[in-house]
């Protein structure tokens, strides 16, 4: 009996030592402040919850939470405020940045006119968020996984997939690696390990905690998963699934919110009330959290750097959210002066946007040369132009192949559909746009 | 190991002991007509299920064992002892959260490993059927082939249990049946319900195998204690018959069983019996095949009757027999309503309605 007490006891001081680890930069609540002054004992003995009891009725209010804060590493106008926290990299590793971020907003511009011109049946523009691909996919290895929502063509880029494959993609045609299934910006790479994007919002998230538990589970692991979604999309039941799962089940998984203000026309006030996702992660799920200026490429980098380490070091997840905004229209189904005033973007497309404040470095470290980079926007213009020239005119894949993949093997009901369907163009060929198609 | 599964598959035709009758209580809506292979330890479904998951965990080290309270053993006890045999990081709880346990299954077997996951009841499937039906059934697809999640399988109790109610008795195969992509089996026993689980665990596609949960304790069989693999996509034969053919999966196979040897004792048609087992891709041969020699055709189900996988038989035969049929097909099936708790005697499509419809389709 008195060892079960004695038991009791110390387990309520490691969950108040607990409690106050958990206690996040800003975010310290009247609640636990309250509770420092109380001896252990008075901790309850609910398998539900390690708190103390208090004797005065005390509503827990949003408002007794300090926001947490942004980590921003360099200002607007490309200055490091601390020289602890630069993180150091080399010319050229600043070079690929910069020059990753302008090619995806080159490559941007002109797929998107593309689409207006009907060319290609859809797009959706990564304007003002480059930052955070690339920042984060520079602090990560080849071998981690990612999982994607559809704005995350950055890290695709950073990893290597050629304009090429981004144009073929956009096509549907023989040389897409997704076959021509899917609609454009559906992008995926089993090289890159970057997981097939799906139009499903959040269902990514469960998958890529599932992805990660396993892959803790594999001898010597060294990769982690990385799952990008949106503020919006973090709304869906599927997101609450993930940040839970992760959670209690020990996941080496980095939950990379990007926070771009919309979810189409839906401002994110209308979307949540707390502090933001990041405010979702210490208390809501007890999950270590990290919250960052998604337009200052170095502040993501060491973020993701600093949550890299973590997961992988702990097994454990971390939210991350990266505040930016969406300058660009949702989709190209969209316009959004629709619903939000043109200075607004304006101001954000200009001096708060991540390639002016990268460049803005780069002069202040005399790496910057206009003229050679008007070159390169040119030259990029250019292949991409090249490019969307050569994938219109590529073929589509044989359009039998869309009787492939549905199962490992074809089962004997889809060979007979797709016989049926072979007759059928046979005798009515000219109804069909086949010399599209590969034969 | 193939040969022995070929010869396993092959002995389960004719092996029905039909003068065996178990007593099941009052409650129960059919008599149990067990498969014998003569020879191997005595278990019922929940034990052969358990067996199942003990040689899947054993032979594949990446295989992972997971739902809501499955550590313990589970609800049916259906994973008892594999957590202390296997330890917690492989057979474990999950959160309360269906999408969560499909989502995070799928991304398990993203990455090579193999997931096993329960779902409590196959009415809470729902809250999953996104991560199902968009994600998992359409993964290998609309990648082109760079990914999938075939080393998944979902373990899900179904149907009626005598007092379920609305949401611990429902048959939601058709959902799934309507879902390319996946693969849906039903045992009818232990034997094939071991069998069905260790071929879904291997068949590199996302499969779903519905249990039906009132066969956990009732059903006892020899089972084979070695590894064995029932064909996935192959219906049986219990009983072979001239007359009329009778289809269905599950708990009604038995209730079918019933049905044909009192047919013949009574009114001497003679029924040919069939197990669909596989809703998903379905064995159109073994159908089309009993139903051009029967000429007459009736389909039972628990489910209910409108889009019932009833509808998607009966339609198929209907344009592939057509010259020969004697009778319009005929669906037993339970009724179009929630399935309820007090009228479970009315509800089901009992061995007096499947009666009934062979003296109305025989007498056409």
């Amino acid at each position: 009996m008195s060892f079960l007490r004695k038991s009791v006891h110390l387990l309520g001081s490691v969950a108040r030592r607990q409690q106050h680890l958990k206690v996040i930069g800003g975010a310290i609540s009247t609640a636990a402040r309250d509770y420092s002054s109380k001896p252990s004992e008075d901790y309850a003995n609910f398998p539900g919850a390690k708190a103390p009891f208090v004797s005065k009725l005390n509503l827990i209010q949003p408002e007794d939470y300090a926001p947490i804060p942004i980590y921003r590493v360099m200002d607007q106008d490309g200055y490091i405020a601390d020289e602890t926290q630069d993180p150091q990299l080399g010319r050229e590793v600043v070079e690929k940045m910069f020059r990753d971020m302008v090619l995806l907003n080159t490559m941007d511009k002109i797929l998107y006119e593309s689409q207006r011109q009907g060319r290609i049946s859809f797009y959706m523009t990564n304007f003002g968020e480059e930052a955070s691909h690339i920042g984060s996919a520079a602090a990560l290895e080849m071998r981690d996984l990612i999982y994607g929502q559809y704005r995350e063509a950055g890290v695709l880029v950073w990893r290597g997939f050629r304009i090429d494959q981004f144009i073929d993609q956009c096509y549907g045609n023989t040389e897409d690696l997704g076959r021509g299934k899917q609609m454009p910006v559906h992008y995926g790479s089993r090289e890159l390990n970057f997981v097939t994007i799906s139009s499903p919002l959040s269902t990514q998230m469960p998958q890529a905690v599932g992805a990660a538990y396993a892959m803790k589970l594999k001898p010597n692991n060294d990769a982690c998963v990385v799952c990008y979604f949106g503020e919006g999309a973090a709304s869906e039941g599927d997101a609450h699934a993930a940040f839970n799962f992760a959670a209690t089940l020990g996941s080496p998984v980095i939950l990379f919110c990007r926070n771009n203000g919309f979810a189409i026309s839906t401002p994110s006030h209308e979307q949540y009330k707390g502090d933001g996702i990041a405010g979702r992660g210490p208390m809501g799920y007890g999950i270590t959290t990290i919250r960052v200026d998604g337009t200052d490429v170095f502040a993501v980098y060491n973020a993701m750097k600093a949550a890299r380490e973590y997961v992988l070091k702990e097994n454990k997840p971390v939210v991350f959210e990266a505040l930016a905004y969406r300058v660009g229209h949702h989709s190209t189904s969209d316009d959004s002066t629709a619903y939000r005033p043109a200075e607004e973007i304006e101001v954000w497309n200009s001096v708060e946007h991540p390639i002016s404040k990268l460049k803005r470095y780069m002069v202040h470290k005399g790496w910057f040369d206009e003229e050679v980079e008007n070159e390169y926007v040119k030259d990029i213009r250019k292949k991409v132009l090249k490019q969307i020239a050569v994938s219109e005119k590529k073929l589509k894949p044989n359009w039998r192949e869309m009787f492939e993949g549905v199962y490992a093997e074809m089962p004997q009901h889809l060979i007979e559909q797709r016989t049926e369907l072979e007759k059928h163009i046979e005798a009515h060929k000219e109804h069909y746009p086949l010399k599209n198609f590969e034969k | 190991m193939n040969i022995k599964t070929a010869q396993l598959g092959h002995s389960l035709h004719n092996c029905i002991r039909s003068n065996i009758k178990c007593s099941l209580g009052s409650r129960s809506h059919f008599t149990y007509y067990p498969t014998s292979l003569g020879s191997g330890k005595r278990m019922n479904m929940f034990n052969a299920i358990n067996n199942a998951m003990d040689l899947a965990l054993d032979e594949d080290k990446s295989a992972l064992l997971f739902g809501e309270d499955v550590g313990f053993g589970g609800v049916f006890r259906c994973s008892v002892n594999l957590r202390d045999k296997y330890g917690s990081q492989r057979v474990f709880n999950t959160p309360l959260c269906e999408q969560g346990i499909a989502g995070f299954a799928i991304g398990v077997a993203n990455t090579g490993a193999t997931a096993i996951a329960e779902i409590q009841f196959a009415d809470y499937i729902f809250p999953s059927f996104d991560q199902i039906v968009n994600e998992a059934a359409k993964y290998r697809y609309r990648s082109g082939g760079l990914f999938d999640c075939g080393s998944l399988t979902f373990r899900v109790p179904c149907g009626a249990v005598g007092h379920g109610a609305l949401y611990h008795s429902q048959s939601p195969e058709a959902y799934f049946a309507h879902t390319p992509g996946l693969r849906v089996v039903v045992p009818r026993g232990p034997i094939k319900a071991k069998g069905l689980i260790l071929a879904c665990i291997r068949d590199p596609n996302p499969c779903i195998v519905f249990e039906p949960k009132t066969l956990y304790r009732a059903a006892v069989e020899d089972v084979p204690t070695e590894y064995y693999t029932s064909q996935l996509g192959k219906a049986d034969i219990l009983r072979h018959g001239k007359d009329v053919t009778l289809i269905g999966w599950g708990t009604q196979v038995h209730v079918l069983l019933e049905v044909a040897e009192t047919a013949k004792l009574k009114l001497n048609i003679d029924c040919e019996v069939i197990d669909l087992v596989s809703i998903l891709p379905w064995d159109t041969d073994a159908i089309c095949t009993s139903a051009k020699k029967t000429g007459r055709v009736i389909i039972a189900h628990e489910a209910p009757l409108t889009q019932g996988f009833g509808s998607e038989l009966a339609s198929y035969i209907q344009e592939k027999c057509f010259l020969h049929l004697e009778a319009p097909v005929k669906r037993v099936t339970g009724w179009d309503t929630p399935f309820p708790h007090v009228f479970e005697p009315f509800y089901m499509p009992d061995k007096h309605r499947c009666l009934s419809a062979i003296n109305d389709i025989v007498n056409f």
